[in-house]
């Protein structure tokens, strides 16, 4: 229990630092630059096939009984309520922990490991500020965007399905699955993901600087990253939709 | 400090520097002085804080007590940006030449050039062919780090520590891993630098015969204490056996 309290407390300190440390001079602009190319951009294909493939497969799993019910006319509507408030951020947020926390955490502690993190310090380089903070900004810059793309191609995946089944034009199609939607349906969900883009890049940051077991500290860093990142993200998911039912009650459907 | 190393006014001093990491003991009340543009060798068993000292030094781990001074400055009562000032006054070249492995050489030289001085690209560049030429590698600048050879690798750390022509030049075992003819290069590099920049150089050694060459001074390291320091003669006739069988093993 003592260990856990520790550990909590440690990754505090570490994402306090972080934001602390991204209002100072340098900003590092450039290196921001980079990890949102690779966080962001290099994530894109994974997060629009899986949108995509969930889109599709979500459409075929409740045609039948939305038709059943004689409802048939609110598939799409169902699809962009389900993927606009939660499945795109949610799983763009476990799809970005997989592919972008683990990456973090290797990389890090490879670096710690091979002391290319003090090589950076011996040339005066703050590395905590030079490393961490901008993997952090990247994934709390990176999600949201990659949760936008996750939603709308899990809207084109689930129209596509439904075309083959009934023929439905574009136009009415996306009409329906906007006819229910709000501003806030669409902005605090999609807003929600920079926090777990902030603890993915946190936690993932956290294990990977502070290991101290060599090469072996490498797999560990990442797993960790991984296992602790995504279930984190579950935790603040459920915080959030608290708090933006709170915000915004007429999302309380 | 002694009276005698604040006359001649040290590069470096290490005042009975103790560490441990958990419960084993790494270094225990070390003191030594190296006066400012000579060469000291740490030579030593392994796992006797060799690398350790070299690292307090940079300040990357604190001692637990004692005090460090690199030239007038007392390192250990510093804050970050006090740090970052002493260190920009070292070069360090690290055991695996520790560069950064996602930049090709010539970012890994450019970028404590672009972050710590205010060079124009034009005079950046012109620094790091001087540097890489010095080095044997001006051919090299456009390889990322994987690419370089073991012997390669270390003449590129090499490159990178002294690109910010650092007053003092520290070396963890520069010559690990490669054969004779290269670490002797490695070798004539620190020499080099030591005669014709009187930058101060502190070498961690296995190579007796490479310090032999390098070093002016020898300290060696035994479980933890400091057994044996002074010029090549007076270790040789130290009362400590490791010590005498560490400086003549060449």
């Amino acid at each position: 229990m003592i260990e856990l309290i520790e550990f909590i407390g440690s990754v505090s300190r570490f994402g306090f630092r972080v934001i602390v440390d991204s209002l100072r001079r340098p900003f590092e602009g450039a290196q921001i630059m980079r990890q949102v190319a690779e966080v962001g951009y290099r994530s894109l294909p994974l997060v629009i096939a899986s949108g995509f493939a969930l889109g599709t497969v979500m459409t075929l799993h409740t045609r039948n009984t939305l038709v059943t019910f004689g409802a048939s006319s609110m598939i799409p509507t169902v699809q962009a309520l389900a993927f606009f408030l939660e499945i795109g951020p949610l799983v763009a947020g476990l799809l970005l922990a997989g592919r972008v926390g683990s990456g973090i955490g290797a990389v890090l502690a490879n670096m710690r490991a091979t002391e290319q993190i003090d090589g950076i310090e011996s040339l005066s380089i703050d590395s905590f500020k030079f490393l961490v903070v901008p993997r952090v900004a990247a994934c709390v810059v990176a999600l949201p965007l990659l949760t936008l793309f996750m939603d709308f191609s899990g809207l084109l995946g689930g129209f596509l399905s439904e075309f083959f089944s009934s023929h439905i034009a574009f136009h009415l199609y996306i009409s329906r699955a906007f006819s229910n939607m709000s501003w806030s349906n669409f902005i605090a969900p999609t807003l929600k993901t920079a926090v777990f883009g902030f603890i993915i890049g946190v936690v993932s940051s956290f294990f990977g600087y502070t290991t101290n077991e060599g090469a072996q500290g490498v797999g560990k860093a990442a797993t960790r990253s991984v296992v602790f990142s995504s279930l984190l993200i579950i935790l603040a998911d459920v915080i959030l939709i608290k708090l933006i039912f709170f915000a915004f009650p007429e999302n309380a459907l | 400090m002694t009276s005698e190393t604040s006359e001649i006014r040290p590069a470096v001093v290490f005042d009975n520097v103790s560490k441990a990491f958990g419960s084993k003991q790494i270094l225990r009340d070390i003191s030594f002085a190296v006066p400012a543009g000579r060469a000291l060798c740490i030579l030593g068993r392994s796992g006797t804080g060799k690398s350790v000292t070299l690292k307090l030094l940079m300040s990357l781990i604190k001692p637990d007590h004692g005090k460090i001074w690199v030239e007038g400055d007392e390192i250990t009562r510093l804050n970050e940006a006090g740090l970052s000032k002493v260190r920009r006054k070292m070069g360090f070249l690290f055991q695996d030449a520790a560069l950064f492995d996602s930049l090709t050489l010539y970012e890994n030289l450019a970028l404590p050039l672009h972050r710590l001085t205010t060079k124009s690209q034009d005079e950046i560049d012109a620094t790091i062919d001087n540097v890489l030429s010095q080095v044997g590698l001006a051919g090299d600048k456009q390889k990322m780090p994987v690419s370089l050879s073991g012997g390669m690798r270390k003449r590129a750390g090499l490159a990178r520590a002294l690109v910010l022509e650092p007053r003092i030049l520290l070396a963890d075992e520069p010559s690990s891993g490669l054969d004779r003819i290269t670490a002797a290069e490695i070798d004539e590099l620190l020499i080099r630098q030591k005669t014709q920049h009187q930058t101060t150089v502190m070498v961690v050694t296995h190579d007796v015969h490479g310090a032999r060459s390098v070093g002016d001074l020898f300290a060696v390291f035994d479980k933890g204490s400091l057994a044996a320091f002074g010029a090549a003669a007076e270790v040789e006739q130290s009362e400590n056996e490791t010590a005498r069988r560490l400086i003549s093993e060449y």
